[in-house]
């Protein structure tokens, strides 16, 4: 519907006489270019130029090439060993598991009558109206260490445990505990898009369908409504990931330390703020913010690879 | 539209109809899975209001019970009451909130809907090439350049003063997206039938855009109210004198705090004074976002 609006629209463009540049275009996109540029280009830009040097906040950054990189890759035990399994295990199950479920959640709400779905999409979106700090506090006490704590208080009645397990300190508890918080928290944006995605998707396409031969809801799901709404696919994919990653320091902000207690939530982002912020290797962190950019960069042009269209 | 009589012939595709009129028995065996699913959503939520308004002896009960019995305000009295670490009472950083967002959701409104209709409208050489950078930017991940951010902050002379809790909010690359495509939907034939009016581009932007692009506005003030509201992260990061902190700030001292059970009733207090406003304001706009969802797409 929309590219069909845009065709119609668009060739007419040129036929007036404002083809030619107007000035004071440059008027009303200045604020935004310059916020833009100062808050998130020169910071990459710096993040890129930092991570070739040697910089610790004091005398100026010096120049080392690639030292940094050298080191992510063959020095840093803590980032082969604990941070790269835990980003990856991290981001493969909330990230896709996440897309997934927030896809099969929007497209059981549009089929049902529009009250009930609003309510019940309202109850689903809620938990990521708040991420962060707000949620910090039911968290800490759901999995409070003590016999206080919820779980263990079910757990110990149910007989299932003899003693307090202490969930935000254990190496063995903490990274499924934050893929199960940011699970919580992640029908945000993109559920949303998919959701109005499906609901404008024309009725005549199913009809024409279950003509040509489609037997049922399932074929009906992948045939119709995932081609026709693509767009949005692609648009909550990009906010699944940046979502992902995002949330991704969620660690720290359980166990209240970093790095995490035995590295076990220690995940990319963690790593970054601890070199910078605490160990003051700006340069190194630097390196590290860029394979982030990076990784993030690559699993998006994968989205855009699975649902993006190669003509326009 | 369809008559009932018609529906009932069509009974089939009434059962594969996406977006129903109304309740159809076969919608059930989503609800058995939506239903619960929502109950699982909601728990930590329902946690909050019954923690939030529990009194004291409640808070103590071992085991912990999870609804309240007797409910009272004493969470939030004292939460008014006290103060912060340096004497500073919860008032001023609530004060700092409100503030802080009333600028965040102006301006980002403002930047957001100029730039996207001259992205979208206007005619200029470098347009290309800034739709291209946003929808880069879409993939953005702010925390990855939090250092460098930090460093720029710093450079600009901006530490410690109230208007950097306003400024990294104000280019937000999904809203701009967002408006952009929803501004695209206006056919041009009515632009141009006012220009020929007589009407310049400003009044074209205050006049036309704005009233039409109300759903997208009320986009970009959910997404800018979830990002700025809910963050502490510029007062950790860019803020050194307390009296400038945010609510969002103070609330994660008061559950690191050694308050031990009666902070807790008193985070849960300050956990449902953050989560209310957001609520609302979602009920109250949501149909909107849904009208700017549509044309969300990423072609």
């Amino acid at each position: 519907m929309t590219s069909l609006l845009r065709l119609i629209t668009r060739p007419r463009r040129p036929a007036g006489a404002i083809r030619e540049s107007q000035p004071i275009a440059y008027l009303f996109v200045l604020p935004y270019v310059v916020m833009f540029s100062v808050f998130i280009v020169i910071p990459v830009i710096a993040a890129i130029y930092l991570s070739f040097t040697y910089f610790d906040t004091v005398r100026s950054p010096l120049w080392v090439g690639f030292e940094n990189y050298v080191n992510i890759l063959t020095n840093d035990e803590v980032f082969m060993q604990n941070v790269i399994p835990n980003t990856l295990k991290f981001a493969v199950i909330v990230g896709p598991g996440g897309y997934i479920l927030s896809f099969l959640l929007a497209w059981m709400l549009a089929q049902l009558p529009a009250k009930l779905r609003t309510v019940l999409a309202l109850i689903i979106y809620s938990p990521s109206l708040t991420a962060g700090v707000t949620m910090g506090v039911v968290w800490k006490v759901m999995f409070a260490g003590d016999n206080t704590g919820y779980l263990n208080s079910i757990l110990l009645k149910l007989g299932l445990i003899v003693e307090p397990v202490i969930w935000l300190q254990s190496q063995e508890f903490l990274l499924t505990i934050m893929v199960v918080v940011t699970l919580w928290s992640s029908m945000g944006v993109g559920f949303l898009a998919m959701l109005a995605g499906i609901l404008n998707v024309n009725q005549e396409l199913y009809e024409a369908g279950y003509i040509d031969g489609i037997r049922n809801k399932f074929q009906e799901m992948i045939y119709i409504t995932i081609p026709t709404i693509k767009p949005q696919m692609l648009f909550g994919a990009v906010m699944a990931i940046v979502g992902t990653f995002s949330a991704s320091s969620i660690g720290v902000a359980l166990s209240g330390s970093n790095p995490t207690p035995q590295y076990a939530g220690q995940l990319i982002v963690n790593h970054i703020e601890w070199y910078g912020f605490i160990k003051y290797e700006m340069g190194y962190a630097a390196a590290l913010s860029v394979v982030l950019l990076l990784i993030v960069y690559a699993f998006s042009r994968l989205a855009y690879g699975l649902f993006g269209s190669k003509n326009e | 539209m369809k008559t009932p009589t018609l529906r009932k012939k069509k009974s089939r595709f009434q059962a594969t109809k996406i977006n129903p009129k109304r309740f159809h028995p076969s919608q059930v065996r989503y609800l058995l899975f939506l239903i619960p699913l929502s109950l699982f959503m909601l728990l930590p939520l329902v946690y909050i209001l019954n923690h939030a308004f529990k009194p004291l002896d409640e808070l103590f009960y071992y085991p912990p019970r999870f609804f309240v019995t007797n409910p009272t305000l004493d969470n939030f009295r004292r939460l008014f009451e006290l103060t912060g670490a340096s004497g500073i009472p919860m008032s001023r950083y609530l004060f700092n909130s409100v503030v802080v967002t009333v600028l965040v959701l102006f301006f980002s409104v403002l930047i957001s809907t100029m730039a996207g209709f001259a992205l979208s409208k206007l005619h200029f050489r470098s347009k290309k090439i800034i739709n291209e950078i946003n929808t880069i930017a879409l993939m953005f991940v702010g925390v990855a350049v939090s250092i460098p951010r930090y460093l720029v902050v710093e450079k600009l002379g901006l530490i410690d003063n109230f208007f950097v809790h306003v400024l990294p909010y104000l280019a937000l690359p999904v809203g701009l997206f967002l408006v952009k495509q929803f501004i695209d939907q206006i056919p041009n034939e009515l632009l141009d039938a006012s220009r020929v009016d007589g009407a310049n581009e400003w009044q074209i932007y205050t006049k036309i855009i704005l009233p039409l692009i109300k759903p997208a506005v009320a986009t970009i003030i959910i997404l800018s109210f979830q990002a700025v509201w809910n963050s502490a992260d510029t007062s950790q990061t860019y803020i050194n004198d307390d009296t400038m902190k945010t609510f969002a700030f103070y609330m994660g001292t008061l559950t690191n705090n050694t308050n031990g059970v009666a902070g807790q009733g008193m985070g849960a207090a300050a956990s449902l004074i953050m989560f209310v406003p957001n609520l609302v304001i979602f009920i109250l706009m949501q149909s909107n976002v849904m009208d700017t969802m549509a044309h969300s797409g990423i072609k």
